[in-house]
């Protein structure tokens, strides 16, 4: 049985313009050790995902329309916030995007990394203490001793990531859930955070959940991808078998577009269009009018398609029009 | 002689410490540096956060006095002109900036902000509305704009498309020069790639000279024909773009070469 079961997760925004469906029946399994992605553009729901897991979602305008994610003996769709509390933070860690928002600027750095300590693991302040320096020294940070009675503006943004991944981790979290860790530092930090999350995850044996944009850190970090469309999952396979072996038209018009991919002097390859408003309902394949094959031959899935099994583990829409599209 | 050239462009800051006893520390943020750029020429310049990109790029569109050196536009050295004449060459200086959603004016419409920066070069037109909107017009239409759109507000395009307004806005000046500073790194892979075939599109059709800044390796490489490394405030390689990642010299360049991820499996 794996770590985290998630079926059929449907999170739907209540709003003025009308029902968005930012997630409209996603699954996945996590196990344990494992790094699963979730890539996906900007508002195709992957963020919307991992947050309804931990119940971070605004309620209203949100809500947690249906489904299940099984953790343990937990399904923590159906948990109240108090039983929330006691997970988050202890069994599910939680990095975002960016450190210098996430972290508290009035508060020490000691005060905000032994805090998950002294909620959720019932020991003293020194002994927690002691903990955090530890835990410091091993995501890098030289003379943790000193450096942890410093303020978050003393750190660089890179530091600072540092900071959040030793926080995430204190606890020695089960699942860690990293949003978009990456995205707001250069490149040469970037890879630093990288290979941290990495030789931590290996030390600890911590499952990843990786949501990213980025098709390349996917490939470097993942070892079961998911690619979110529209609130849906249109491909999901293992990072080998999605690299080498992408069916649907949505995976593959992605990698084309990479331009690390292409020849310099030659046109970028580009997805026309942009992804569907979720406002409004979408009937039949959401990625239909920006296919190559937008007219349709073989026609596109009328109804929505469901992901079929086509190879063990390798999950695609069953979309005969994006299965048949030509890339180029 | 070159379009655009840098003669040992110096910026020091000098930072004052102490309450009782003063002391003063000179960070020398662009150091001494010399570069060429050729008309219709895409340099990329590239370097790790802390380089000097952003105080060269502040230098060399006027908006920092260096301590020392000069730039040369077309043969013109413009640390020797006054003030107000620099004010009048500001508009030969274009820059495209990272975030679209931070850079245009939410209250203004997409025919107010670039008709401003088209006055700008052709004041005349300001009581005179019907070059103007016919300029606006054409200026939506060269970068994929509809020109329908031009009443709307910025919060009412996608993110690709703000990037195409800010570039419009820069382009309104007839600038000689435009700066663009990372500026697909807040966009989508798809939307990406629209970005740099127009960047480069442009370039083509205006024989647009340009100066590339971003961290993004593949990007620069794809876009630029050469390619200037940048570390402590110094260039540290300059090469053209294919031969710099093929066999770079430097330290620096090799460094950031090694971090960018890499897609490992072959497609196809």
């Amino acid at each position: 049985m794996a770590l985290l079961e998630v079926n059929d997760l449907r999170t739907y925004f209540h709003t003025r313009d009308g029902i968005v469906r930012a997630v409209d029946g996603v699954s996945f399994d996590v196990e344990a050790g494992q790094t699963v992605g979730i890539v996906g553009e900007s508002g195709s729901g992957k963020s919307v995902t991992c947050y309804s897991l931990l119940g971070l979602i605004p309620q209203p305008p949100g809500k947690i329309e249906g489904g299940t994610a099984k953790f343990g003996d937990l399904d923590l769709l159906s948990m109240s916030e108090r039983e929330l509390r006691s997970i988050r933070g202890s069994k599910v860690g939680l990095i975002f995007q960016d450190p210098m928002t996430s972290l508290n600027p009035y508060l020490k750095i000691s005060t905000q990394l032994i805090e998950p300590l002294l909620i959720h693991r019932q020991i003293s302040k020194s002994e927690a203490l002691a903990r955090a320096i530890d835990e410091l020294a091993a995501v890098g940070i030289p003379d943790p001793e000193k450096r942890i009675h410093s303020y978050p503006h003393e750190f660089s943004g890179g530091m600072r990531q540092r900071v959040m991944i030793a926080m995430a981790l204190i606890t020695r979290p089960e699942i860690l859930i990293a949003d978009e860790p990456t995205t707001a530092l250069d490149v040469t930090i970037q890879r630093q955070v990288l290979d941290l999350i990495k030789a931590r995850q290996e030390e600890l044996g911590t499952a990843v959940i990786f949501i990213t944009h980025d098709l390349a850190v996917v490939s470097e970090v993942c070892d079961y991808v998911n690619v979110m469309y529209a609130g849906r999952f249109v491909e999901r396979a293992d990072v080998e078998t999605l690299f080498t072996k992408p069916r649907h038209a949505y995976t593959r018009a992605l990698q084309r577009s990479i331009p690390a991919m292409q020849a310099k002097g030659e046109t970028l390859y580009t997805i026309p269009g942009l992804p569907p408003n979720l406002a409004s309902e979408v009937t039949g394949c959401a990625f239909a009018p920006r296919c190559k094959n937008a007219e349709g031959d073989p026609p596109h899935s009328v109804g929505r398609p469901d992901l079929a099994e086509l190879e063990s583990g390798h999950w695609v829409q069953e979309c005969p029009g994006c299965l048949a599209a030509p890339i180029s | 002689m070159s379009y655009l050239e840098l003669e040992n462009l110096t910026r020091h800051f000098v930072k004052k410490e102490g309450v009782f006893v003063k002391r003063k520390t000179t960070v020398k943020a662009v150091d001494g540096v010399s570069l060429s750029i050729e008309k219709g020429e895409i340099l990329g310049l590239v370097g790790e956060s802390g380089c000097g990109k952003s105080t060269l790029s502040r230098l060399v569109m006027q908006l920092l006095a260096p301590t020392s050196g000069s730039v040369v536009l077309e043969g013109e050295r413009l640390a020797d002109l006054p003030r107000d004449e620099i004010r009048k060459r500001r508009r030969d200086f274009q820059m495209i900036f990272q975030d679209p959603y931070a850079s245009l004016n939410p209250r203004m419409t997409v025919f107010s902000t670039l008709a401003e920066a088209i006055l700008t070069r052709h004041p005349e037109w300001k009581d005179d509305s019907d070059p103007l909107e016919k300029a606006v017009s054409k200026l939506m239409e060269r970068v994929g704009l509809d020109s329908r759109y031009v009443r709307k507000y910025p919060h009412e395009f996608s993110g690709g498309q703000r990037q195409r307004i800010a570039i419009a806005r820069a382009l309104g000046p007839e600038p000689k020069l435009i700066l663009a500073d990372e500026p697909v790194s807040a966009l989508d892979v798809s939307i990406q790639s629209q970005i740099l075939n127009l960047l480069r599109q442009l370039r083509d059709e205006l024989d647009l000279t340009m100066i590339f800044i971003s961290h993004d390796l593949s990007v620069v490489r794809y876009i630029a024909d050469r390619i200037a490394v940048m570390d402590e405030g110094k260039i540290v390689e300059v090469g053209e773009a294919n031969s710099l990642f093929e066999d770079p010299k430097s330290e620096t360049a090799k460094t950031l070469l090694a971090a960018i991820p890499k897609i490992a499996y072959g497609t196809g």
